[in-house]
Protein backbone atom coordinates (compact mmCIF):
# COMPACT_ATOMS: atom_id res chain seq x y z
CA UNK A 1 0.00 0.00 0.00
CA UNK A 2 2.90 2.74 0.66
CA UNK A 3 3.73 2.96 -2.97
CA UNK A 4 0.10 3.41 -4.37
CA UNK A 5 0.37 6.25 -0.96
CA UNK A 6 3.70 7.55 -2.90
CA UNK A 7 2.16 7.45 -6.23
CA UNK A 8 -0.65 10.33 -5.43
CA UNK A 9 -0.39 13.64 -7.27
CA UNK A 10 -0.73 17.24 -5.94
CA UNK A 11 -4.05 18.28 -7.86
CA UNK A 12 -6.07 15.52 -6.35
CA UNK A 13 -9.25 17.21 -5.36
CA UNK A 14 -10.91 13.81 -2.95
CA UNK A 15 -9.66 10.25 -2.15
CA UNK A 16 -11.98 7.48 -2.83
CA UNK A 17 -10.66 4.42 -0.92
CA UNK A 18 -13.28 1.55 -2.24
CA UNK A 19 -10.54 -1.22 -1.35
CA UNK A 20 -12.50 -4.34 -0.01
CA UNK A 21 -15.95 -2.77 -1.31
CA UNK A 22 -18.04 -4.76 -4.11
CA UNK A 23 -20.31 -3.61 -6.97
CA UNK A 24 -22.00 -0.99 -6.66
CA UNK A 25 -20.03 0.66 -3.74
CA UNK A 26 -17.00 1.87 -5.67
CA UNK A 27 -19.03 3.60 -8.23
CA UNK A 28 -21.19 5.03 -5.55
CA UNK A 29 -18.83 6.64 -3.10
CA UNK A 30 -17.04 7.78 -6.51
CA UNK A 31 -20.16 9.72 -8.00
CA UNK A 32 -20.44 11.19 -4.16
CA UNK A 33 -16.79 12.03 -4.23
CA UNK A 34 -16.85 13.97 -7.26
CA UNK A 35 -19.67 16.51 -6.14
CA UNK A 36 -16.98 17.51 -3.83
CA UNK A 37 -14.72 18.81 -6.38
CA UNK A 38 -14.48 22.04 -8.57
CA UNK A 39 -14.98 20.83 -12.58
CA UNK A 40 -11.41 20.10 -14.28
CA UNK A 41 -10.55 18.57 -10.75
CA UNK A 42 -8.96 15.10 -10.34
CA UNK A 43 -10.78 12.22 -8.12
CA UNK A 44 -8.37 9.35 -7.15
CA UNK A 45 -10.06 5.82 -6.48
CA UNK A 46 -8.31 2.46 -4.85
CA UNK A 47 -10.42 -0.63 -5.51
CA UNK A 48 -10.50 -3.91 -5.42
CA UNK A 49 -12.99 -5.10 -7.23
CA UNK A 50 -12.52 -6.28 -10.49
CA UNK A 51 -15.36 -5.49 -12.05
CA UNK A 52 -14.44 -2.20 -11.31
CA UNK A 53 -11.88 -2.27 -14.38
CA UNK A 54 -14.93 -2.26 -16.78
CA UNK A 55 -17.43 -0.15 -14.12
CA UNK A 56 -15.01 2.52 -14.01
CA UNK A 57 -14.70 3.25 -18.42
CA UNK A 58 -18.52 2.82 -18.52
CA UNK A 59 -18.99 5.33 -15.71
CA UNK A 60 -17.28 7.89 -17.12
CA UNK A 61 -18.75 7.24 -20.43
CA UNK A 62 -22.17 7.94 -18.92
CA UNK A 63 -21.51 10.62 -16.88
CA UNK A 64 -19.03 12.40 -19.46
CA UNK A 65 -16.13 12.65 -16.43
CA UNK A 66 -12.88 12.10 -17.85
CA UNK A 67 -10.95 8.71 -17.09
CA UNK A 68 -7.62 9.99 -16.74
CA UNK A 69 -5.24 6.96 -15.51
CA UNK A 70 -5.88 3.21 -14.78
CA UNK A 71 -3.66 1.70 -13.18
CA UNK A 72 -3.15 -2.14 -11.42
CA UNK A 73 -0.71 -2.55 -8.18
CA UNK A 74 -1.19 -5.92 -7.76
CA UNK A 75 -4.94 -6.83 -6.97
CA UNK A 76 -5.19 -2.55 -6.02
CA UNK A 77 -6.92 -1.05 -9.01
CA UNK A 78 -6.42 3.25 -8.93
CA UNK A 79 -8.11 5.04 -11.39
CA UNK A 80 -8.15 8.73 -11.73
CA UNK A 81 -11.57 10.27 -12.90
CA UNK A 82 -11.34 14.19 -14.10
CA UNK A 83 -14.51 16.08 -13.16
CA UNK A 84 -16.21 17.57 -16.11
CA UNK B 1 -6.68 -24.16 -33.92
CA UNK B 2 -5.14 -20.54 -34.56
CA UNK B 3 -6.99 -17.96 -34.82
CA UNK B 4 -5.52 -14.87 -37.00
CA UNK B 5 -6.23 -11.58 -38.13
CA UNK B 6 -4.82 -11.83 -41.49
CA UNK B 7 -6.77 -10.92 -44.57
CA UNK B 8 -7.06 -14.55 -46.23
CA UNK B 9 -5.15 -14.50 -49.42
CA UNK B 10 -8.08 -16.12 -51.51
CA UNK B 11 -10.15 -12.40 -51.19
CA UNK B 12 -11.31 -11.36 -54.23
CA UNK B 13 -9.68 -8.06 -54.93
CA UNK B 14 -13.16 -6.78 -55.90
CA UNK B 15 -14.12 -7.42 -51.96
CA UNK B 16 -11.65 -4.26 -51.04
CA UNK B 17 -13.42 -1.86 -52.98
CA UNK B 18 -17.02 -3.06 -52.02
CA UNK B 19 -15.55 -2.49 -48.52
CA UNK B 20 -14.79 0.76 -48.58
CA UNK B 21 -17.94 1.75 -50.47
CA UNK B 22 -19.67 0.19 -47.61
CA UNK B 23 -18.11 2.21 -45.58
CA UNK B 24 -18.31 5.20 -47.04
CA UNK B 25 -21.73 4.89 -47.51
CA UNK B 26 -22.96 4.10 -44.04
CA UNK B 27 -19.53 5.57 -41.70
CA UNK B 28 -19.46 4.34 -38.22
CA UNK B 29 -21.44 6.37 -35.96
CA UNK B 30 -19.41 8.60 -34.03
CA UNK B 31 -19.34 8.32 -30.16
CA UNK B 32 -21.01 11.59 -28.93
CA UNK B 33 -18.37 14.47 -27.40
CA UNK B 34 -18.51 14.25 -23.74
CA UNK B 35 -20.44 17.79 -23.54
CA UNK B 36 -23.24 15.99 -25.16
CA UNK B 37 -24.32 13.76 -22.09
CA UNK B 38 -27.63 14.00 -22.08
CA UNK B 39 -29.70 13.39 -18.55
CA UNK B 40 -32.07 10.26 -19.02
CA UNK B 41 -34.36 8.61 -16.76
CA UNK B 42 -34.92 5.60 -15.40
CA UNK B 43 -38.25 4.11 -14.08
CA UNK B 44 -37.54 1.12 -11.57
CA UNK B 45 -40.95 -1.10 -11.29
CA UNK B 46 -39.91 -3.07 -7.63
CA UNK B 47 -42.65 -5.73 -7.60
CA UNK B 48 -40.81 -7.99 -5.61
CA UNK B 49 -40.18 -7.72 -1.87
CA UNK B 50 -37.89 -11.05 -2.15
CA UNK B 51 -34.81 -10.32 -0.51
CA UNK B 52 -32.50 -11.26 -3.57
CA UNK B 53 -34.64 -9.31 -5.74
CA UNK B 54 -34.74 -5.70 -3.09
CA UNK B 55 -30.59 -6.36 -3.50
CA UNK B 56 -31.02 -6.01 -7.02
CA UNK B 57 -33.01 -3.32 -7.57
CA UNK B 58 -31.26 -1.05 -4.96
CA UNK B 59 -27.95 -1.88 -6.30
CA UNK B 60 -29.48 -0.90 -10.04
CA UNK B 61 -31.12 2.14 -8.86
CA UNK B 62 -27.79 3.54 -6.95
CA UNK B 63 -25.73 2.92 -9.79
CA UNK B 64 -28.15 4.71 -12.05
CA UNK B 65 -28.51 7.49 -9.96
CA UNK B 66 -24.75 7.68 -9.63
CA UNK B 67 -24.38 7.38 -13.36
CA UNK B 68 -26.45 10.90 -13.90
CA UNK B 69 -29.54 8.93 -14.48
CA UNK B 70 -32.57 10.65 -13.64
CA UNK B 71 -34.09 7.75 -11.18
CA UNK B 72 -37.60 7.17 -10.11
CA UNK B 73 -38.71 3.88 -8.58
CA UNK B 74 -42.12 2.63 -8.46
CA UNK B 75 -42.75 0.40 -5.18
CA UNK B 76 -45.57 -1.78 -5.68
CA UNK B 77 -47.45 -4.97 -4.47
CA UNK B 78 -44.49 -7.37 -2.38
CA UNK B 79 -41.80 -4.30 -2.85
CA UNK B 80 -44.17 -1.89 -0.77
CA UNK B 81 -43.06 -4.05 2.16
CA UNK B 82 -39.95 -3.81 2.02
CA UNK B 83 -40.17 0.46 2.74
CA UNK B 84 -42.65 -0.16 5.86
CA UNK B 85 -39.87 0.76 8.93
CA UNK B 86 -38.51 -2.16 10.28
CA UNK B 87 -39.89 -1.63 14.06
CA UNK B 88 -43.48 -1.87 12.28
CA UNK B 89 -44.58 -5.36 12.99
CA UNK B 90 -48.43 -5.29 12.09
CA UNK B 91 -49.72 -3.30 9.28
CA UNK B 92 -53.33 -2.91 8.06
CA UNK B 93 -56.71 -2.59 9.48
CA UNK B 94 -58.44 -5.28 8.65
CA UNK B 95 -57.58 -9.24 10.16
CA UNK B 96 -56.65 -10.07 6.32
CA UNK B 97 -54.33 -7.18 5.69
CA UNK B 98 -52.73 -7.69 9.61
CA UNK B 99 -52.37 -11.61 8.94
CA UNK B 100 -50.28 -10.76 5.54
CA UNK B 101 -48.01 -8.65 7.27
CA UNK B 102 -47.66 -11.14 10.33
CA UNK B 103 -47.32 -14.20 7.34
CA UNK B 104 -44.82 -11.55 5.95
CA UNK B 105 -42.83 -9.62 8.43
CA UNK B 106 -42.55 -6.46 6.46
CA UNK B 107 -39.54 -3.80 6.62
CA UNK B 108 -36.46 -3.29 4.98
CA UNK B 109 -34.06 -5.57 6.99
CA UNK B 110 -36.83 -8.52 6.91
CA UNK B 111 -36.58 -9.67 3.86
CA UNK B 112 -36.94 -13.49 2.63
CA UNK B 113 -35.14 -15.49 0.14
CA UNK B 114 -37.71 -16.67 -2.46
CA UNK B 115 -35.52 -20.00 -2.45
CA UNK B 116 -33.54 -21.29 0.30
CA UNK B 117 -34.72 -19.11 2.51
CA UNK B 118 -35.02 -22.19 5.34
CA UNK B 119 -36.42 -20.11 7.86
CA UNK B 120 -34.10 -17.62 7.90
CA UNK B 121 -30.59 -19.62 7.67
CA UNK B 122 -30.43 -18.22 3.74
CA UNK B 123 -30.95 -14.55 4.80
CA UNK B 124 -28.54 -14.82 7.69
CA UNK B 125 -25.90 -17.18 5.10
CA UNK B 126 -26.41 -14.13 2.72
CA UNK B 127 -25.29 -11.27 5.29
CA UNK B 128 -22.37 -13.49 6.24
CA UNK B 129 -21.37 -13.75 2.70
CA UNK B 130 -21.73 -10.46 2.08
CA UNK B 131 -19.88 -8.61 4.26
CA UNK B 132 -17.33 -11.07 3.97
CA UNK B 133 -17.00 -9.93 0.04
CA UNK B 134 -17.87 -6.49 0.92
CA UNK B 135 -21.31 -6.19 -0.77
CA UNK B 136 -23.38 -3.48 0.71
CA UNK B 137 -26.78 -4.28 3.02
CA UNK B 138 -30.03 -3.41 1.78
CA UNK B 139 -30.38 -1.14 4.11
CA UNK B 140 -27.10 0.74 3.68
CA UNK B 141 -27.99 0.65 -0.53
CA UNK B 142 -31.41 2.26 0.67
CA UNK B 143 -29.49 5.41 2.38
CA UNK B 144 -26.86 5.90 -0.60
CA UNK B 145 -29.70 5.73 -3.26
CA UNK B 146 -31.51 8.30 -0.96
CA UNK B 147 -28.28 10.27 -0.61
CA UNK B 148 -28.01 10.27 -5.01
CA UNK B 149 -31.66 11.22 -5.14
CA UNK B 150 -33.35 8.08 -6.11
CA UNK B 151 -37.04 9.28 -5.91
CA UNK B 152 -39.36 6.78 -4.33
CA UNK B 153 -42.71 6.49 -5.77
CA UNK B 154 -45.33 4.21 -3.50
CA UNK B 155 -48.04 2.71 -5.75
CA UNK B 156 -51.55 3.87 -3.90
CA UNK B 157 -53.44 1.24 -5.17
CA UNK B 158 -51.46 -0.98 -2.90
CA UNK B 159 -51.14 1.16 0.00
CA UNK B 160 -55.24 1.01 -0.28
CA UNK B 161 -54.95 -2.41 -0.90
CA UNK B 162 -52.76 -3.74 2.38
CA UNK B 163 -53.64 -0.66 4.31
CA UNK B 164 -50.40 0.90 4.79
CA UNK B 165 -50.86 4.39 6.31
CA UNK B 166 -48.10 7.06 5.59
CA UNK B 167 -47.17 6.55 8.84
CA UNK B 168 -45.82 3.00 8.34
CA UNK B 169 -43.74 3.77 5.79
CA UNK B 170 -40.01 5.18 6.12
CA UNK B 171 -39.26 8.47 5.37
CA UNK B 172 -37.92 10.21 2.46
CA UNK B 173 -40.70 8.73 0.00
CA UNK B 174 -42.43 10.70 -2.41
CA UNK B 175 -46.11 10.93 -2.94
CA UNK B 176 -48.04 7.84 -3.49
CA UNK B 177 -48.97 7.43 -7.41
CA UNK B 178 -50.83 5.02 -9.96
CA UNK B 179 -49.74 3.18 -12.73
CA UNK B 180 -50.93 6.38 -15.30
CA UNK B 181 -47.84 8.04 -13.80
CA UNK B 182 -45.43 5.56 -14.91
CA UNK B 183 -47.08 4.99 -18.18
CA UNK B 184 -46.11 8.50 -18.63
CA UNK B 185 -43.10 8.43 -17.95
CA UNK B 186 -42.90 5.51 -19.95
CA UNK B 187 -44.32 7.36 -22.99
CA UNK B 188 -41.90 10.09 -22.69
CA UNK B 189 -38.77 8.16 -23.25
CA UNK B 190 -38.05 6.58 -19.91
CA UNK B 191 -35.65 3.26 -19.64
CA UNK B 192 -37.41 1.50 -17.77
CA UNK B 193 -36.80 -2.40 -15.52
CA UNK B 194 -39.30 -4.32 -13.32
CA UNK B 195 -38.07 -6.71 -10.81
Amino acid sequence: MDTLETMTEPEIGARVDARGLSCPMPIVKTAQAIKTVASGALVEVLATDPGSLKDFTAWCRSTGNELVEQAADGTVYRFVIRRK
Amino acid sequence: MTLTTERPTTAEPGLDAIAEAIAAAAPAPALAPEEEVKSRDLVLIWYSGDLEKTWASLILATTAAASGVNTKVFITFWGLQAFVKDEVRVTGETWMQKMLSLMQRPGMSHRKLSKMNFLGMGPWMMGVLAKKYGVAKPTELLEAAQALGVEFMPCQMTMDMFGLKREDMIDGLGEPVGAATVIDLLNNGASSLFI
